[in-house]
């Protein structure tokens, strides 16, 4: 497993060096200094040279390392930067060269913690939380060993995740459907690809040892052997969100996958399909899921783009609204992009404001709200400068972002959170909806 | 959570200056404030590897026994670190740990266990044996998973002694533990342990694969894959046992870690080896392919690592992923490595079905920025003529479309392709010749250039001015690579063959360069070759050089049968990243096999490599000599002891007249043919559209050609490492 974790700033310096084995020797990190960080060629994730294996990830200002000899299973090294990097923001708020500097000894605690020989070890927050603290004074020498058992069960338990002491006086769940709609259309108007990633974020504020069950308007049909590729009957798209939404209040979506928190009882999902779970405490991630069919596209985009000449291109980009009159988008932003060697542009837009930014090249369109079934325009000139060494232009796609409340492309609904303690208590229960742009790109002649 | 604002004792430091406030405070700072501070400088130094450190080792000492394990836990840090450096000082340490595990607080009895057992050094590891015994009973769980890893960490120290101590058999007997953390960490010790032995073996049979089984969902995340990397050990006898098994593992597919949902696939495609019923297979495939999708919507790292195994997978189960092409279109913002595998998938997964959106696609690609990934897509278009025959005409439209666009690593990329097309079907596209022609002065890469003097040389009666453009060629044929010589000698011998009156002139000429005036063996070797051949008998040396040579096939794409199963048991590692022999990338990792039971399906395979080399020479060995160096040669040319530079001519050889006859001679014409198919080029490397994957922009004078869509590309791996010769272009995908 994992020799050793290292954390660089981008200018190649070392500010956590922490081995787990022998074989990590200080000298690793100029190499990976010299062959990552100062190498502009690096292209890959991954880097073997001789038996040690670089894995690195980059986060905000700083590289996350792993150093593993020998075939490691890279799924989990992975896995694990990223959790560390979970744990850096919930600890600091921002898991920066800043907040490593400013925590640097928390940090070498919390990595020999989390890993015994280079072998993750629980790697719960609430858990964590309880004994690894920012104030050294609060931790555990200073609790008598009886409170150290307690810690010690936790971490070890089957419920790593939640202490058994939560007390609320309001109990209160919020769950949060998060859609990224990722849309992938061709010169010419076909869809190429067209899918949903959903997130159900959940936050929890309930006393004791709950059990939930969560139920959605789920077909069952994740097995049912006929996925049809990814061009199902969507396409005219032509349907309101509002119909839509009462159409999968009544009906079901198809989800083709999903994969939920640690805290979610697989088995019992496997064989019936129930979502029961004792979640932690505050915010996680309950499940993810992918959906393919029948998939809502919230925004219809018909760019037309003429390059005249060589010195000129137009555009004309027309975006409309496919959901209720009722919904509205939120920070919509369509960006057009632009030839590298544009001079100057100009723009007119129906509504909303459009600058060129010419570090991304390209023309930034945004429209603050977006009522659903409007439609809007936008002309765009670009004037570019003769270049001596003439290189054809690449044309990116054309992309969008925004968000939508209370609307999802996937159709899908939660019908029931159902809590069970044996306080008995009443607990509220609060859902929302958000769609919003995962990679959404359309692409022009 | 308040941020601790250590920023500023981020800083070197000098030993004197730490030691002095180390000793500070005194009895007022009843916090230990000062010496925590100075502390935490110290731990800082020792980051930014300021050996210096290592002197204030005695003060570090004296601090451990404070009452604050804050202070301790910054002390033991600095005893890890540098008790390698002061083994004699670092003893001092000893006992304030032995004393430790025997703390009321378990978090501290774990504590003093887990640093311990990180001090490499005798006196720290034999003291650490007898407390070990006593803690793997421990009555808290922590103490006993913590004590769990010591035994591979001590087994990492000092191999024998643990193995000639009741350690293992201990550990062992931890399998019974109730805790479910505890037998995980138990079975990761345990398979560290087998990793790093040659004699230990792991075997679990199917009562204690079933238990471990249920209580899966009782252990952490990492718990669980190290309990699913554990089952890997089980072997089933029966076919209904492995099934049972299978099904209770798959609901781990749907676990949002993906380091469970790929170790569980490793499993359930190891348990199919054991499965007898079809049926049942398929309908484990069909649970295989949604989580492998799922995990592209995690970080690019992971969506990566999941398209390596997708590719893999694939090879094993083509009915996986079957439906999902669409999914595996490049999105722009993808990073490269990410971009680079999946037009890898999409290849695999082209049908005659798809290969119109396919194509489409990869047009698409044709226009991005980065010209590595233009080429791939070239490239591949190129493949997909050779892999699927009814879509030939349509994949050389679409490239013949590009090379319209006049960009000149297109036009060179598409060269190759083309080359490869007209080696798969022969006599059937060579009306685009003269677009190919066309573009000769856009060819500046040895590769290209390789090529379309191949082009030249096969269809020289077909080519009106075919002289003319070798002339031009061999105008500067000393300023070529030896690539573009091999490629320009053998032209030329072609050309005379078919045109005798227009090669004439040309032959003798580049037949004296490449024997007399170049230094390399290959190229040597083959002018005399060929200038025997033509000096003997010209029919023969007609039907060897223009004979009819077997059509190539996108097939050695696939690995061997030996190195996809032994891959497909280590799904989601590293090496699945390579995709390569495991021993080849890792020497040091021990091999995993298929093992032998009642259930086991299908026979082992034991030599799947025959079948691979059979026709196929510039595969690994092949390739190597082809591309070896001159010392390697001048050791093959056996019986003559000749300097290269001297040799005599070649007419002076006694040629033995029965040697073309009969039947011997007629197998080694077989052999020369298939000789100078393998080596002859790297040009024409089409015959393996695979092999290598050096992705530099065509600068590197590496005689190597670059191949998209390998499976077997190395991606940022070197096998040697050797100080700082690596060079920068070992990351270029």
């Amino acid at each position: 497993m994992l020799s050793g974790i290292l954390v660089f700033n981008q200018k190649g310096e070392n500010l956590i060096f922490r081995a787990f084995r022998s074989d990590c020797r200080p000298r690793l990190a100029d190499i990976f200094r010299i062959q990552v960080i100062a190498n502009p060629q690096v292209r890959s994730p991954i880097l073997t040279l001789g038996s040690t294996t670089f894995s690195h990830v980059k986060h905000e200002n700083i590289y996350l390392v792993a150093v593993t000899k020998s075939n490691a299973n890279a799924a989990l090294v992975f896995e694990f930067l990223y959790r560390l990097i979970v744990l850096g923001r919930s600890y600091f708020g921002k898991f920066d060269e800043e907040a490593v500097k400013n925590n640097f000894v928390l940090i070498y605690e919390l990595l020999d913690e989390i890993l015994d020989f280079g072998y993750p070890q629980n790697t719960e927050t609430d858990t964590l939380k309880m004994y690894i603290t920012t104030e050294g004074v609060k931790s555990a020498i200073a609790n008598s060993p009886t409170d150290s058992s307690r810690i010690t069960q936790q971490a070890t338990g089957a419920l790593s995740w939640r202490r058994s002491d939560i007390k609320y006086r309001k109990n209160e769940a919020f769950v949060d459907v998060i859609e990224d709609v990722n849309l992938l259309m061709s010169a010419t108007g076909t869809i190429l690809r067209a899918d949903v990633n959903g997130q159900i974020v959940m936050r929890a504020y309930l006393t004791g040892t709950p059990e939930c069950k969560f139920g959605l308007n789920d077909r069952l049909l994740l097995d049912s052997g006929t996925s049809s590729g990814a061009n199902g009957g969507r396409g005219g798209g032509g349907i309101s969100g509002n119909k839509q939404t009462t159409r999968a209040a009544a009906g079901s979506v198809t989800l083709e996958d999903c994969q939920f928190h640690q805290c979610v009882k697989l088995g019992r999902f496997d064989a019936d399909r129930i979502i029961s779970f004792v979640p932690p405490d505050g915010e996680f991630e309950l499940m993810r899921y992918r959906a393919t069919e029948n998939v809502n596209l919230p925004f219809k985009v018909h760019p037309i783009v003429r390059e005249i000449g060589t010195t000129k291109v137009e555009y004309s980009v027309a975006i409309k609204a496919n959901y209720s009159s009722k919904l509205f988008a939120t920070n919509v932003v369509v960006r057009i992009p632009t030839p590298l060697n544009t001079a100057k542009t100009t723009e007119r837009t129906s509504q909303g404001r459009a600058k060129y930014e010419p570090e991304q090249n390209n023309i930034v369109w945004k429209i603050p709200r977006f009522s659903g079934q409007s439609e809007y325009v936008l002309n765009a000139e670009a004037t570019l400068t003769s270049m001596t060494h003439q290189k054809a232009w690449s044309r990116p796609p054309l992309s969008l972002s925004f968000s939508i409340l209370m609307f999802t492309s996937s159709g899908l609904l939660v019908r029931y959170l159902k809590v069970f303690e044996k306080g008995n208590y009443s607990s509220v229960k609060w859902v929302r909806y958000m769609t919003r742009a995962g990679s959404y790109e359309i692409r022009y002649v | 959570m308040s941020s601790g604002g250590d920023a500023k004792l981020f800083a070197r430091g000098k030993v004197a200056e730490l030691r002095q406030e180390l000793h500070s405070g005194g009895k007022k700072d009843k916090n230990y404030s000062a010496k925590k501070i100075a502390l935490k400088k110290i731990v800082a130094n020792m980051t930014m590897s300021n050996n210096d450190m290592v002197a204030l080792f005695p003060d570090v000492i004296e601090c451990m026994n404070l009452p604050s394990l804050e202070i301790k836990k910054m002390c033991f840090l600095f005893l890890v670190n540098y008790s390698r450096m002061k083994p004699e000082v670092a003893m001092k340490a000893l006992p304030i740990l032995v004393d430790d595990m025997e703390d009321t607080n378990p978090l501290v009895r774990a504590l003093a266990l887990r640093t311990i057992s990180y001090v490499h050094v005798r006196e720290f590891v034999e003291a650490t044996f007898q407390p070990l015994k006593r803690l793997m009973q421990d009555n808290d769980p922590y103490v006993r998973k913590t004590a769990a890893f010591c035994v591979a960490k001590l087994y990492e120290h000092d191999k024998k002694t643990v193995e000639n101590s009741d350690l293992i058999d201990r550990l062992n007997r931890m399998l019974k533990d109730e805790n479910p953390t505890v037998v995980s960490s138990v079975l990761a010790s345990l398979c560290d342990i087998w990793g790093r032995s040659e004699s230990i073996s792991l075997t679990i049979d199917y009562v204690s694969a079933s238990k471990l089984v249920s209580i899966l969902p009782d252990c952490s995340e990492w718990g669980q894959s190290y309990i699913l990397e554990a089952l890997m050990s089980y072997v089933p006898q029966d076919t209904a046992e492995a099934l049972l098994l299978a099904e209770r593992v798959a609901p781990r597919l749907s676990h949002q870690n993906s380091a469970v949902v790929l170790t569980a696939c490793r499993v359930i495609l190891y348990l199919m080896n054991y499965i007898a019923d079809e049926k049942h297979i398929t309908s484990l495939c069909r649970k295989l392919s949604p989580p492998l999708v799922t995990l592209l919507s995690k970080p690019p790292e992971v969506q990566y690592l999941a398209l390596r195994n997708a590719i893999l997978i694939l090879q094993k189960r083509p009915e996986v992923l079957r439906n999902d092409i669409r999914v595996f279109f490049c999105n722009y913002n993808d990073p490269i490595y990410v971009k680079v595998t999946k037009l890898e998938l999409m290849f695999m997964l082209t049908t005659k079905d798809n290969i119109s959106i396919v194509l489409a696609e990869l047009r698409e690609y044709a226009t991005e920025i980065d010209v590595h990934f233009v080429r791939k897509a070239v490239r591949a278009i190129g493949k997909l003529a050779i892999k699927i025959e009814s879509a030939a005409k349509q994949c050389i439209d679409t490239l013949l479309e590009l090379v319209g666009a006049k960009i000149p690593y297109i036009v060179q990329e598409a060269t190759v392709v083309i080359r490869n097309i007209f080696r798969k079907y022969p006599n059937q596209y060579e009306s685009i010749i003269s677009h190919v022609i066309r573009n000769i002065d856009d060819l500046d890469e040895p590769e290209a250039k390789a090529a379309v003097i191949w082009i030249i040389g096969q269809y020289a009666d077909r080519i009106e001015n075919s002289d003319g453009l070798l002339q031009d060629y061999l105008a500067t044929f000393h300023d070529e690579t030896v690539e573009v010589q091999l490629a320009l000698l053998t032209a030329t011998v072609k050309l005379f063959i078919q045109r005798p009156t227009k090669g004439q002139q040309l032959v003798p000429q580049v037949l004296k360069w490449c024997t007399e005036e170049t230094d390399d063996p290959d190229l040597r070797d083959r002018g005399y070759m060929y200038w025997r051949l033509l000096s003997t008998d010209p029919a023969t040396a007609k039907q060897v050089v223009m004979g009819q040579k077997p059509p190539i096939t996108a097939e050695s794409e696939k690995l061997d049968p030996r190195t996809l199963e032994e891959l497909c048991l280590n799904v989601g590692t590293l090496a699945t990243v390579y995709l390569k022999p495991i021993h080849q990338v890792f020497r040091a990792a021990r091999p995993r096999r298929l093992q032998h039971s009642p259930a086991l399906q299908r026979p082992r395979v034991e030599d799947g490599t025959a079948s691979m080399l059979e026709y196929n020479p510039p595969t690994a060995s092949m390739a190597s000599a082809s591309t070896s160096n001159s010392g390697l040669a001048t050791i093959t040319t056996t019986g003559n002891p000749i300097s290269p530079i001297n040799a005599p001519p070649p007419p002076t050889f006694p040629l033995d007249p029965n040697a073309t006859g009969g039947g011997a001679g007629a197998n080694a014409i077989h052999a020369a043919d298939s000789y100078f198919n393998g080596i002859g080029s790297q040009q024409m490397a089409a015959m393996d559209l695979g092999g290598r994957g050096d992705g530099g922009a065509g600068s590197g004078g590496a005689p190597q050609s670059q191949f998209v869509v390998t499976q077997n590309q190395q991606q940022g791996y070197q096998p040697q490492y050797a100080g700082g010769a690596a060079t920068g272009e070992l990351l270029l995908l």
